[in-house]
């Protein structure tokens, strides 16, 4: 089987050991990963703020690039979000586009989601350690409806224990832009989300999108805390 | 009255409630309460298939809405109520006040009512000479204060009762309780002799039904039937959207609405008022008016806004939003706050005055999750901020980062570029002892698709 990979922006910049993992554990289940050139951005913060313009220039950009032909893997929900159900919003007045649109929205795929859904992967009797537990972020749970597999991911490590963490799909306080705009809201809710980790006595906090991993990262270094905080394809590779 | 069009300072309204520690105790407790219920109550019924019919009931209700104004105002002519149509706020105010100055009206009281907050009625009426009393016990909290709701079901939801009993001291002078039974006590004896000298009662309506003209109002503390039945005078105000089709079609939402508001399955009290007190009958107002208020629901209603209008106020969305939590429905300052709050206010109080709110979400769709009536508000926020973006109510740096941003995210070129610049920013801005400056991430020493050559 080969699959498209679109990295997204924020593992490209700022974590691209995440974008390792998820190539690792791909190939791991024999699927051949191909990561087309020129990719960018979904547009999601664009979208999100209210530029559709900007938004629509990022889909249009994403769809020369990718063709929906082969699945296409996103190691994050609100990205493969973005490109599932709003892009064919964002382009269905723009008669080139729509097709494609609607072809690429329905080959993609959050990375757990393919995993458990495509390659069964919680079925593969890989081996973790120590205690995890998970952010259920918003896009991915909501909008994807992606709300067991990730659990089911961790559920399956022998030698590792999970914790459901108390509120979990409670927002975090990311929001892209949100942020930004009201930090002083957004890192109270950031540190309740950080008390909620450090009181599962978990000792890493696992998730599927590394906006909101960064804001609570950001939330239990503030508290002193040794939590550490991985996305699930690390947890996944380090497990292989 | 001008309108007053100054943006809302939310971030500064926040701020000063993020650091009000009690506020944010008594928000926490209160909204996790009533989210626990909700879920407990919409668990046991099938929730999906419930609101997929209440969302068609009410899109029936927004597609002929002009029909079935005709239709309620028929059916409640009929039965003897006095229906009046008010283009706005100042109509609806001026309507109110020539009905109780018409029969000499000095004391009025009230039952919880979101729209006659919205129109200002009680400041209207004080400066007229005319006291009208809230008998809603949070509503009575609030009032007494000299304060707004700060939530649209739990108006004092701010307060402890350790406020109230400080308040109750002060402003009833009986001895300072923090006792919720003694202070409701209170409240009840001050309030019945408020019930027994009112000479016309005041009430919004839950909804109105314009097969039998009917309006109904759902309270738990029974007050909302005293209102409606002890005055001879009764004056019924809502907005026109609030009509359903049929009574049947009340029937359903008297089990729908509780259980997303309060996690009740049916609230205390229901009471269905059909027209005037008959011969023979032994309660019910000698004189009922029905003020039918338009303020910008036909506009919204004609608008891509429409579904907005869907809303029945259960404040589920309030509840389960996490922004609302933090920060609570004053730093909104808007009638109606949290994620209902942010589209109506918006659409009612214009893009200038409201464009602060459009910020005040997360869009983590929490509140289209839980709308009883399948709002889609993530969405409609989104197409607000859009149309914000429009209108030029954005700030210089940020069309220039987004004017960036399009360019980058077209051209990969570009794209490698703003990475680099990235850089350098996160260098300079983290010497930068502010939020969000700080927060900003590190970036990798080398890029992910650098890596992967």
């Amino acid at each position: 089987m080969r699959v498209q990979l679109f990295g997204t922006c924020l593992v490209d910049t700022f974590f691209p050991e995440t974008g390792e993992a998820v190539v690792r554990v791909l190939r791991h289940f024999g699927v051949d990963v191909v990561y087309p050139k020129g990719q960018t951005c979904c547009g999601k913060p664009a979208d999100s703020a209210g530029y559709s313009r900007q938004a629509r220039k990022a889909a249009e950009h994403f769809l020369s690039i990718f063709d929906g032909a082969d699945p296409i893997i996103v190691p994050s929900g609100s990205c493969a979000s973005m490109i599932r159900n709003h892009y064919p919003e964002l382009c269905k007045n723009v008669p080139t586009l729509t097709e494609r649109a609607e072809r690429v929205a329905l080959n993609t795929y959050e990375f757990s989601e393919f995993l458990v859904r495509h390659l069964k992967a919680h079925e593969a009797g890989l081996k973790g350690n120590g205690r995890l537990t998970y952010h259920a972020s918003c896009q991915l749970t909501r909008e994807l409806g992606v709300r067991t597999e990730p659990v089911m991911l961790l559920q399956s490590l022998a030698g590792s224990e999970f914790v459901e963490l108390p509120q979990a799909d409670r927002c975090c306080g990311f929001g892209g832009v949100f942020m930004g705009k009201l930090p002083e809201i957004s890192m109270s809710m950031a540190d309740e989300k950080a008390e909620m980790v450090i009181s599962t006595g978990a000792g890493t906090l696992v998730g599927c999108d590394h906006g909101c991993l960064m804001n609570i990262a950001d939330a239990l270094t503030r508290r002193g805390s040794t939590v550490r905080v991985k996305h699930i394809a690390q947890v996944l590779a380090e497990a292989l | 009255m001008s309108r007053d069009t100054a943006p809302i300072p939310f971030r500064e309204n926040s701020a000063r409630a993020l650091n009000d520690a009690a506020l944010r105790h008594a928000l926490v407790v209160a909204t996790d309460a009533f989210v626990r219920l909700r879920t407990a109550a919409v668990t046991s019924i099938p929730f999906e298939d419930w609101r997929a019919r209440a969302s068609d009931i009410r899109m029936e209700v927004l597609e002929g809405l002009p029909q079935y104004v005709e239709r309620f105002t028929e059916a409640a002519t009929k039965v003897g109520a006095q229906v009046h149509y008010a283009v706005d706020a100042s109509a609806a105010r001026e309507v109110v006040a020539s009905i109780l100055t018409g029969h000499g009206v000095r004391k009025v009281v009230k039952a919880k009512s979101m729209v006659t907050e919205e129109i200002h009625l009680n400041h209207h009426l004080e400066g007229l000479g005319i006291e009208a009393v809230e008998t809603d016990l949070g509503e009575y909290i609030v009032q007494l204060a000299g304060e707004t709701p700060s939530h649209i079901l739990a108006p004092a939801i701010h307060r402890s009762r350790k406020d109230v009993g400080k308040l109750f001291a002060e402003k009833l002078g009986v001895p300072y309780s923090e006792d919720p039974a003694v202070l409701t006590k209170v409240a009840r004896k001050a309030l019945r002799e408020k019930f027994l000298a009112a000479e016309a009662g005041i009430s919004g309506a839950n909804f109105a039904v314009a097969e039998t003209g009917s309006i109904a109002i759902f309270t738990n503390e029974g007050n909302g039937r005293m209102v409606t039945t002890l005055p001879r005078l009764h004056v019924a105000v809502f907005t026109i959207e609030k009509i359903l089709p049929r009574l049947a079609d009340l029937a359903f939402f008297a089990r729908m609405l509780p259980r997303s508001a309060s996690g009740q399955p049916l609230s205390s009290y229901l009471s269905i008022i059909t027209g005037t007190r008959k011969p023979g009958e032994a309660t019910g107002a000698e004189e009922l008016h029905i003020v039918l208020l338009d303020n910008g629901r036909t506009r919204i209603r004609d608008s891509e806004f429409r579904e907005i209008l869907k809303c029945i106020r259960c404040s589920a969305c309030l509840n389960v939003c996490p922004v609302f939590r933090k920060v609570g429905g004053h730093a909104y300052a808007s009638t109606y706050p949290g994620p209902m709050g942010i589209v109506l206010t918006t659409l009612l109080d214009g893009m200038e005055r409201a464009h602060p709110l459009l910020d005040a979400t997360t869009l983590c769709g929490a509140c289209s999750e839980v709308c009883p009536v399948k709002v889609p508000l993530v969405n409609l926020i989104r197409a607000l901020r859009e149309r914000k973006v429009e209108m030029g109510f954005t700030s210089g740096a940020e069309k220039h980062a987004m004017t960036a941003f399009g360019a980058a995210v077209g051209s990969p070129f570009l794209f490698r570029t703003g990475q680099a610049m990235w850089r350098v920013l996160w260098g300079l801005a983290r010497h930068v002892d502010r939020p969000p400056l700080n927060r900003l991430p590190r970036p990798a020493a080398d890029t992910f698709r650098r890596r992967l050559r």
